[in-house]
């Protein structure tokens, strides 16, 4: 295809012509060029960072994993889940169980994956005749049903006694530095992530858009409305499977209750303020979510020579924080980081003649 | 054999009273979805809130326990009102994940404002009730027990007169049914909604005063906000007869495996109800007493 364009040209408008351009995944020659920068900053900066930032960041990449599968289920095809923590704890204990057994890292994480794909799957299944709040009722009790099995298989899980995970080893170089597992991190979110964006691409992906907009009319158009749900469910499942078993060898102590009720909202709260539907804004969410606790723990420590009772009240600073911050999102920005940071490019793509 | 016939009889009444309870907490939930179709996920935090309320005015300021269950009441109405007005009402027509998401939020936020104020000990109400048990044949039962029996009866009974014969009952009603209509018929749906919440949380704070009384007020309360979702979902989501039979078959269901299955797997009887609830939602959604208008895929 001839490109008659100065290849360095931003858009400033809908050019498309094709359907083929439509589906493009980089609109430009200059974001595909961009994209593969990013690629490499990502790569490159982290081996300037302290060990500090570094553990951030890598908590910030579980997240984003976990995310971006919520992200495709509630996101994408409208299914709402309050599970999700405990679909991600299933994970970070099949790693582990996998692991105890002798199994390698690198079979056990996509195991752990097809594990809490299957269990996603499975409490996925009421979705064929729930919807809207109904089915976020129904996954509030998966995750309360698995949490308590987390709690009570002592053979699997460790059970109160909590289990350690020990970190993956590659090619006998063992990835217990803060910077080689953040690069297993990235690798694999990268992986997933440009998955998830090409399957919104696809025929699968229009589909699951279909059912979210508006189920009946999906189904008049051919769409299997069972199949599709129980694959977005599955899907999404698998990907906080992934979460898990990047987490468990990182934290090396897991415990059932890091995979209760809370981290499904905290998980939830990710993907709104960062941005229902949208794959970058689970990256934005979660980096969000991450950074929120240890900011609201910075400035109290900064306010604590003015009061001193500050540093007991931590932990409810940081609830009251995410509280509000759900709260103030939802009211004045109900499409998220992601919508933010677009109308930022907006400005900029489009100044001087913003209209 | 008599024996055991006492320890069931004993567990049946045990989960008639704690039915009791989860029926007083589903009130309120109930009433919201009723209202106004949101489900509400900060209940657990509101009954609390009634909770703390009811203890400063009975315990800090020496009122008797009457005009304290009153004033909490009345101070309880204020909050739900404050809370529809602040944060709920650009809510009004959002998918349900922004309104789960937006209680949720609310949950997070009313915690961390009652912890503030009131730290987490375990504090007590002091001598409202008697504490020996009236003796019926073979069972005992608390007087506290009985009182917040007589209490979600009551509250049933003013309830379902409320949405049956009086003109803001009905608006609630109408404006459920049908947003549009509602507002086309010159009811306001802003102040009914407003007063569907102060009503809420005079519900929750009858609960929870009553629910302090039996176990202590702390911060451990809120877990009946999830609780009551079981019993809510029984019920049918918005059928007020149905959260009072709902709590009790729940509250007798979870003393009975308590009772005869905990021995042998400790909790189960926390997940119990849940199981039933998912069970519930696939054979009958709408519940026991629900209307049958919810869609099905």
């Amino acid at each position: 295809m001839i490109r008659l364009r100065y290849p360095f040209t931003m858009e400033c408008g809908v050019y498309q012509t094709t359907y083929e351009q439509d589906l493009a995944l980089h609109p430009t020659p200059l974001s595909a060029w961009r994209g593969w920068v990013l690629v490499g900053l990502l790569f490159l900066v982290p081996v300037f960072l302290p060990t500090y930032y570094l553990s951030i960041l890598n908590l910030v990449v579980v997240f984003t994993i976990a995310a971006l599968g919520l992200n495709l289920l509630t996101g994408v095809s409208g299914q709402i889940s309050v599970g999700h923590g405990a679909f991600t704890g299933m994970g970070a204990f099949t790693v582990g169980f996998l692991m105890k057994h002798g199994l390698s890292f690198w079979l056990a994480m996509p195991l752990a994956g097809l594990t809490a794909a299957l269990v996603g799957a499975l409490f996925g299944l009421p979705s064929a005749r729930l919807k809207g709040l109904y089915l976020a009722i129904a996954s509030l009790a998966a995750q309360v049903i698995l949490s308590f099995f987390f709690l009570r298989a002592d053979w699997f899980t460790g059970g109160i006694n909590s289990m350690s995970v020990m970190r993956p080893t590659l090619f006998g170089y063992s990835l217990d530095s803060e910077l080689s597992y953040l690069y297993l991190g990235l690798t694999l979110a990268l992986l997933l992530g440009v998955f998830a964006q090409n399957l919104l691409r696809t025929r699968m992906g229009r589909a699951l858009m279909a059912v979210r907009d508006r189920d009946l009319a999906a189904e008049v158009m051919g769409v299997d409305l069972f199949k599709t749900k129980v694959m977005a469910f599955a899907l999404s499942a698998f990907y906080a499977g992934i979460a898990g078993a990047l987490w468990a060898p990182y934290v090396m102590i897991i415990s059932p209750d890091q995979f209760d009720f809370h981290l499904s909202i905290e998980l939830l709260a990710m993907i709104i303020i960062g941005g229902l539907g949208v794959v970058m804004g689970s990256v934005y969410g979660a980096a969000f979510m991450t950074l929120l606790p240890i900011l609201v723990r910075e400035l109290s420590t900064l306010l604590m020579p003015i009061f001193p009772s500050i540093g007991g009240k931590l932990l409810l600073l940081r609830d009251a924080t995410f509280g509000t911050a759900i709260i103030l999102f939802l009211v004045f920005e109900p499409e998220g980081l992601a919508r933010l940071w677009r109308k930022v490019k907006d400005y900029y793509r489009l100044w001087p003649f913003s209209y | 054999m008599s024996d055991g016939l006492g320890f069931f009889l004993n567990l049946s009444v045990n989960g008639i009273v704690v039915g009791a309870l989860y029926a007083l907490v589903a009130l309120g939930f109930v009433l919201i979805y009723k209202a106004s179709g949101v489900i509400n996920l900060a209940q657990g935090e509101m009954v609390l809130l009634g909770a703390y309320i009811g203890l400063m005015f009975s315990t800090s300021l020496k009122v008797p326990f009457i005009l304290a269950l009153v004033l909490s009441i009345g101070v309880s109405a204020l909050v739900g009102i404050t809370i529809e007005r602040v944060v709920l009402r650009p809510f009004i027509g959002e998918p349900p994940i922004s309104i789960i998401m937006v209680t949720l939020g609310l949950s997070f936020l009313i915690k961390s404002v009652i912890h503030l104020i009131w730290g987490t000990d375990l504090r007590s109400f002091q001598g409202v009730f008697r504490s020996e048990p009236i003796t019926l044949g073979p069972v005992a039962i608390s007087e506290v027990f009985l009182y917040s029996l007589v209490a979600a009866l009551v509250l049933l009974a003013v309830l379902t007169a409320f949405f049956k014969y009086s003109i803001l009952g009905i608006a609630m009603r109408a404006t459920a049914d049908d947003e549009q209509a509602a507002l086309s018929m010159g009811i306001s749906v802003k102040r009914v909604l407003a007063a569907t919440w102060a009503v809420a949380a005079m519900v929750a704070a009858v609960g929870g005063i009553f629910l302090g009384n039996i176990a202590g007020v702390n911060p451990l309360l809120t877990s009946y906000g999830l609780k009551v979702l079981p019993v809510a979902i029984l019920g049918g989501l918005d059928s007020i007869p149905g959260a009072i039979v709902g709590g009790f078959i729940i509250g007798i269901l979870e003393s009975l495996t308590g009772g005869y299955l905990d021995p042998y797997m400790t909790g189960v009887k926390e997940v119990v109800p849940f199981v039933v609830m998912i069970l519930i939602l696939l054979v009958k959604p709408y519940g026991l007493f629900g209307k049958e208008i919810i869609e099905r895929v």
